[in-house]
């Protein structure tokens, strides 16, 4: 298996459908990627920077997608969503409801991805703020082969959506997507707990729990998954675990889950509420927010002796 | 041929149609709604803009996003005249159920966009006219503003779109009447020189002096659309917040003003009345 990201993957798959599909447009707030150049370079009519100016990325992109377009627009994560927030909200989620378009909100930069940049870059709001709004379905890849499936669906479900890629490029969490429709997979099978986590976190818990009798549940689609399917996954597991690459306890990952399996212990893992200064690699900055490796791999060991865990409760 | 006394006798009617509903629902915006009239009478009833009543998402219109949608409130009398939707709705503005509100959305059928958040309707407009473009559509994207609207920053970024990418099938109309929400907008950020402005972010500028005067208001839109500069146009329309109720036309507070319903019936003759 190669290391790619899943930007590049994507984009290259789109490369290919933008050759048959003249209905696909790409809007940029001055952001590339080396296939990037090849999309401007072969689509230039359908290919538009409009500058650092995310609030009119959005707004032009709806105007092009209110014209029938499927319209993909990119910019870094926390900026594609926090910068232009309002013009999401007003123009994408509410007008959406009433005048369907297909708009693809691409945010490089998931969590922590670009560590080294400060918390400006560090993606940790997008998650809930995402979520909380109405008619946008979020996309959140643990890895390149689950953001080239994404493609298809991308063209074929006409609705808005926003897709969180990291930034990285990274191994496949698996060798294979199956079921993706399915909005969730299982990446590791075990019986005494499990891991629901998303993104990147959904790699670092594999790799935590490797040694352990642990599930693990890569969460990907995260308002649009089969709620019965993962139920039934979980129908023998009394503990779970969220984790996610986002603020702990406001509307991410965890109040997704929280909401949703209500009779079972439920673990929330995430940044703290508070922004890390201090530069380092993806791990230094985890480590910072309590969610270094060593520090998941003691939680899921306590959790694998249930009594142990029990009574440091 | 320009039948002014026809688009005179058509303003007169939307401006008696915006009070008397404001008479019903005086929730709505009345200032804000009576600076548009000759504009959006020249728009229509001149035949400026292609529009269909019976399918308004027709591909073949022209697409008018009003970006001041609270101040548009004289768009329900004229799109219910035109057969937009029914008369009998009119009875209907800010009761429960009605889909006439006190902020126009696009489930009214003739809007196209979301209002109530000021700034967005230009950008938006920017990718509607980069579409018709790119369709090798030859309609037109037209977009109303207030003034006090431009403040938003997100104007800024799509007039600087919309140049660089040479939109000439986009016009961008000012109802410039000088009043936002707590003052005079000179006083707040004063925008003059408007048109110096657009000139030096390369847009191709017309100016209407009288935004009340019905042949100016339609002589000008006229020219500016059919000019071709490869540049995006906008019509600076220089305007009166209230027009038509006097204490309006002069109050700094006139966008939260309302008229007092016993004395609509009075404003309405005297409107009728004048020539």
């Amino acid at each position: 298996m190669q290391i790619k990201a899943m930007r590049d993957v994507f984009l290259a798959a789109l490369h290919q459908k933008m050759q048959k599909d003249n209905r696909l447009f790409f809007v940029s707030a001055d952001f590339g990627a080396p296939i990037l150049d090849k999309i401007r370079a072969d689509f230039p009519d359908r290919f538009i920077n409009v500058g650092i100016a995310e609030q009119n990325l959005i707004n032009v992109s709806v105007g092009l997608a209110l014209e029938g377009f499927t319209v993909y627009a990119y910019a870094i994560a926390p900026f594609i969503t926090m910068r232009c927030y309002e013009q999401i909200r007003v123009n994408i989620a509410i007008l959406s409801q009433l005048r369907p378009m297909n708009i693809n909100l691409i945010g490089v930069g998931a969590g922590v991805s670009y560590s080294l940049s400060g918390p400006t870059h560090h993606c940790l709001e997008d998650l809930s703020i995402m979520r909380t709004l109405p008619n946008i379905e979020v996309f959140s890849p643990s890895d390149y082969l689950l953001a080239e499936r994404y493609v298809e669906r991308s063209i074929a479900h006409k609705t808005p959506k926003y897709l969180r890629f990291d930034a990285m490029p990274m191994l496949p969490a698996s060798e294979s997507v199956e079921n993706f429709e399915d909005g969730f997979r299982v990446l590791q099978i075990g019986s005494k707990a499990a891991i629901i986590a998303t993104g990147y976190m959904s790699q670092k818990a594999k790799k935590v729990a490797a040694d352990f009798e642990v599930m693990v549940i890569d969460l990907y689609f995260l308002n649009a998954y089969d709620l019965e399917k993962l139920q039934a996954c979980l129908k023998n597991i009394e503990t779970v675990i969220t984790l996610e690459e986002g603020f702990k306890g406001v509307g991410g990952l965890d109040s997704e889950i929280n909401s949703k399996l209500k009779n079972k212990q439920v673990i929330n893992l995430g940044f703290e509420l508070k922004y890390t200064f201090k530069v380092g690699s993806r791990e230094f900055v985890h480590e910072e927010n309590g969610l270094g490796e060593q520090d998941l791999i003691e939680l899921v060991k306590m959790l694998t002796n249930n009594d142990s865990y029990q009574n440091k409760k | 041929m320009i039948d002014t006394a026809y688009l005179k006798q058509q303003a007169k009617f939307l401006r008696v149609e915006t009070l008397k509903i404001h008479k019903a629902a005086p929730e709505v915006r009345v200032a804000s709604s009576l600076s548009p009239i000759e504009i959006f009478t020249a728009l229509f009833y001149g035949e400026l803009l292609a529009y269909n009543p019976k399918d308004p998402r027709d591909e073949n219109r022209d697409r008018l996003v009003i970006s001041k949608g609270h101040g548009s409130i004289c768009m329900y009398p004229l799109l219910a005249d035109l057969g937009f939707f029914d008369q009998d709705e009119l009875k209907r503005v800010c009761k429960s159920g009605s889909f006439l509100g006190g902020i126009p959305d696009p489930i009214i059928p003739g809007y196209e966009t979301v209002n109530g958040s000021l700034g967005h309707g230009l950008g938006v407009a920017c990718g509607i006219a980069l579409a018709l473009k790119t369709k090798k559509s030859t309609q037109k994207a037209v977009v109303l503003t207030g003034d006090g609207e431009l403040n938003e920053g997100a104007n800024w970024e799509a007039i600087m779109c919309a140049a660089q990418h040479k939109l000439d099938n986009l016009t961008l109309i000012i109802d410039y009447n000088k009043v936002s929400m707590l003052d005079f907008s000179q006083n707040i950020i004063d925008l003059n020189s408007l048109s110096e402005k657009f000139k030096a972010f390369h847009w191709d500028v017309y100016e209407i002096e009288d935004g009340h005067h019905i042949e100016q208001v339609y002589n000008t839109l006229k020219t500016a659309f059919s000019a071709q500069q490869q540049k995006p146009k906008v019509v600076i329309a220089h305007t009166v917040k209230g027009k038509g109720i006097p204490f309006l036309e002069t109050h700094p507070l006139s966008h939260i003003l309302s008229v007092k319903e016993a004395d609509i019936d009075g404003f309405v003759e005297e409107i009728n009345n004048a020539d």
